[in-house]
């Protein structure tokens, strides 16, 4: 009688693909390789290039929001206000909600990894206008430049909101370049978004119909509905504010018969929607990752499709829950609290969909991945602090305090951010044709997620116990809260230029990567890496579901 | 007018095309097919698709300022009055004139187009850029008129006496509103007289061009048929 042997243990097969390209697929030519004279990137038509123009820029103008970050954790570290004046810090805050608002957190993923996957994904050569893309980047950078400019000139003091009659009537500062700059990057925005609604209708590969399109162009597409149809009115409303400014009329001042209600509604008609345009595309990305890494399809993918338009629906309907204490009637507050809650609900259907997918799959704790995780835990918490803020009456306690800065920061920067990164590490090889190093990769995911907890978390508690956000002086028992936040801010911020450092390494020292590392679906990965020119070498018919992943065969159970 | 119909659904994907390839192509109209496309129909579908998501993009422009004055009539409908009595009535109804005018005379064109009758499209185009220049001529008239009569906001503002502060407000919203439209106006002379002249030159490829101007034609001209009511009729 001879005992049964045990099952042999064999490993789960690691994720990349150990056969690397041959030394002609290196040498082949691709959309990188394909033209390199400066003239052949600042008049190229190829979407991937643009992208990797808007990535350039948005690099940049992280940085400079993040200097402003940084001297702002500076002078908080104490409770004096020994660093800065009052003035000083007014235009820091300003101008890092400025910079990272509109230069920053809204093109991110949208205008770089959007821009580079949108026609791989749908199997499309380009974008349905080539053209207008290259020239949203022109408008961008226009656009940019006035805010540069103003900068420079001193900066501006209205906070990111430029409630009026500050802005229009008291404030000395640099309204008006400033609001010249959004208002020409807002036609940016519009472009980038008329793009991407026209290619996803028109130009999806033959099988690829609607329900099989990856969760990363439903939300880029429901994004771009949002940029089209908002951002006209924040041009409108900043056009408005500056004939107000240079005019010297009184179309939201109370002293000349104006009403200044009136220009926060206008405001946050858009700013509210902007939110989305934020965060929306951030759950694409993690939508795509974690079915990856988890080797399984998107639990109940048709709802987390409903669930993207629906809060790029409702996203329109909430904005009046930034002004329950501004004067504006209660009963507008009461409809716009109860909203505010229906919101949740499919922002919340997204955040129980990813789990259930990790449920039984087979998760790779790759840098994406960690990214990925990160965003869900943080995604969650800054959106039931959100519900908090959408009640009336807690409101009233929590408003304009740093309650509120610890929530948006949890959803922009903990949301955003980090699928952002993730998505720049999961890509990078399709972009890039190199592999980033992997062990440095989770190290500085775990840095950014342990720096973010700890510059923010101590602000929810700071804000309950009653500081005011927009101040740099403070009673010294705050003292311990700012000390952990700017100390989490230090850690932040290596935890940011480390993927920054290595990222640039790995252009010339980094594994040269195989067609498809991670073993993912989708049409980006169908092509070489780096892609040709014109994407595909033979125009790809889609015949499988979307995410047709397949938990990988084991024998470790016993 | 056809031109002004809902787009067709436009999401018919790439899948459909490719079941009713066995459909010959239809001769060439001369349009040029850009490379990210794969035939002509998939190229059409989207600049219409585009240019209806930019013309909703101009909607949303137009109502934040309409929406403002909405807001101020409510608020203050006795300066309202005296404002709407100050506009010129009769310059506006023959401005609404010739602007519904101009877009009938817009949609022949589109149709000749279509057509390939370039000689006439060349000719409905110009008449189309002399009706919206005569609209701007009148408009002009107009304004030469509220400045002799100190309409213009500003420190020496007097009208309306006692509600001169809201009406100071009616007046900042009149020029906005009919000044953001008369740039459209402005914008549109110029592209259909662009299109006057590749039609006249026989450059013009396909009726595409011509079509999207036309859109672009009506749409300012619906602007108008709001901006009209509400500065020239509701005396609030």
């Amino acid at each position: 009688m001879a005992i049964p042997a045990p099952p042999s243990r064999t490993r789960r097969p690691d994720l990349p693909d150990t056969v690397l390209p041959d030394s002609a697929a290196r040498t082949r030519v691709h959309y990188l390789n394909d033209g390199r004279t400066l003239k052949s990137w600042l008049l190229t038509t190829d979407h991937k290039r643009i992208g990797l123009l808007y990535l350039v820029s948005i690099t940049v103008f992280f940085a400079i929001g993040g200097v402003f970050a940084t001297m702002m954790r500076m002078e908080l570290l104490t409770p004096l206000g020994d660093l800065f004046t009052s003035d000083v810090y007014n235009r820091l805050f300003t101008m890092h909600g400025i910079v990272m608002v509109w230069f920053f957190l809204i093109p991110s993923i949208p205008t770089t990894l959007g821009n580079f996957l949108l026609p791989l994904m749908l199997g499309a050569r380009d974008l349905a206008f080539p053209r207008l893309n290259l020239a949203s980047w022109y408008v961008f950078m226009f656009g940019a430049l006035f805010t540069l400019a103003a900068v420079v000139l001193g900066g501006v003091d209205t906070g990111w909101t430029f409630y009026t009659p500050y802005s229009s009537t008291f404030s000395t500062s640099r309204v008006f370049l400033v609001t010249l700059g959004i208002f020409i990057v807002g036609f940016s925005s519009i472009m980038t978004g008329l793009n991407f609604i026209v290619t996803v209708h028109t130009m999806r590969a033959p099988g690829l119909t609607w329900l099989r399109l990856p969760l990363f162009v439903w939300t880029t597409y429901a994004t771009s509905l949002i940029m089209v149809l908002a951002t006209p009115i924040l041009a409108l409303t900043l056009l408005m504010l500056v004939v107000e400014r240079l005019f010297g009329v009184g179309i939201f001042d109370p002293a000349l018969g104006g009403d200044p209600i009136l220009f926060q509604h206008f405001f946050w008609f858009y700013s509210h929607p902007a939110v989305y345009i934020m965060v929306l595309p951030g759950m694409g990305v993690v939508s795509e990752l974690v079915a990856c890494f988890s080797r399984k399809r998107i639990f109940g993918y048709t709802w987390v499709v409903a669930a993207t338009l629906g809060i790029a629906v409702f996203g329109f309907l909430v904005w009046g829950h930034h002004m329950f204490v501004s004067g504006q009637s209660i009963y507008a507050g009461m409809v716009f609290s109860l909203l505010s809650f229906l919101v949740a609900i499919p922002s919340a259907i997204k955040v129980f969909n990813w789990t259930a997918t990790l449920h039984k799959g087979h998760i790779y704790l790759k840098t994406p991945m960690i990214y990925a995780l990160g965003f869900i835990g943080l995604f969650t918490i800054g959106g039931l602090t959100g519900l908090f803020l959408a009640s009336l009456a807690v409101d009233v306690h929590l408003h304009d305090t740093y309650f509120v800065v610890a929530h948006f920061h949890y959803i922009m920067v903990g949301g955003t951010m980090m699928a952002y990164l993730g998505g720049l590490h999961f890509w990078w090889p399709k972009i890039t044709g190199r592999m980033y190093p992997e062990k440095m990769g989770v190290f500085s995911a775990l840095t950014v997620f342990l720096g973010f907890n700890l510059t923010f978390f101590p602000q929810f508690i700071l804000g309950y116990l009653g500081m005011p956000r927009r101040y740099h002086q403070y009673p010294a028992e705050f003292e311990v809260y700012h000390v952990l936040s700017t100390a989490g801010a230090s850690i932040l911020a290596v935890g940011y230029l480390l993927p920054f450092l290595y990222l640039l390494w790995s252009l010339r020292y980094g594994k040269p990567a195989p067609d498809n590392p991670w073993r993912a679906t989708g049409l980006e990965w169908k092509t070489p890496s780096p892609p040709p020119k014109h994407n595909f070498d033979t125009p790809p018919v889609v015949v499988e579901e979307v995410y047709d992943y397949e938990l990988d065969e084991h024998t470790d159970a016993v | 007018m056809p031109t002004l119909a809902p787009p067709a659904p436009e999401d018919r994907s790439a899948a459909d095309r490719a079941a009713t390839a066995e459909v010959p192509p239809r001769p060439p109209s001369g349009a040029v097919l850009a490379e990210q496309f794969d035939d002509l129909d998939q190229q059409r579908e989207a600049d219409t698709l585009g240019m209806w998501v930019f013309l909703a993009t101009e909607v949303l422009l137009f109502s934040t300022l309409i929406l403002g004055f909405v807001v101020y009539r409510f608020l203050y409908p006795e300066a309202w009055h005296v404002g709407t009595e100050h506009t010129k009535f009769w310059i506006g109804s023959a401005n609404t004139a010739v602007l519904l005018t101009s877009s009938l005379v817009m949609a022949l064109a589109v149709h000749a187009a279509k057509e390939a009758r370039w000689k006439a499209v060349t000719w409905l185009l110009v008449g189309t850029a002399a009706l919206g220049a005569l609209f701007l001529g009148l408009k002009g008239l107009e304004y030469y008129l509220d400045l002799h009569e100190g309409f213009w906001p500003g420190a020496g503002f007097d009208v309306g006496g006692p509600l001169r502060q809201q009406v100071e407000l009616f007046v900042v919203f009149y020029y906005c509103m009919t000044g953001l439209h008369a740039l459209h106006m402005t914008i549109g002379i110029g592209v259909v007289l662009t299109m006057a002249i590749l039609a006249h030159r026989g450059t013009m490829r396909g009726h595409m061009h011509v079509e999207m101007t036309g859109l672009y034609w009506h749409l300012v001209d619906i602007v108008w048929l709001f901006l009209y009511p509400l500065l020239y009729l509701a005396g609030g």
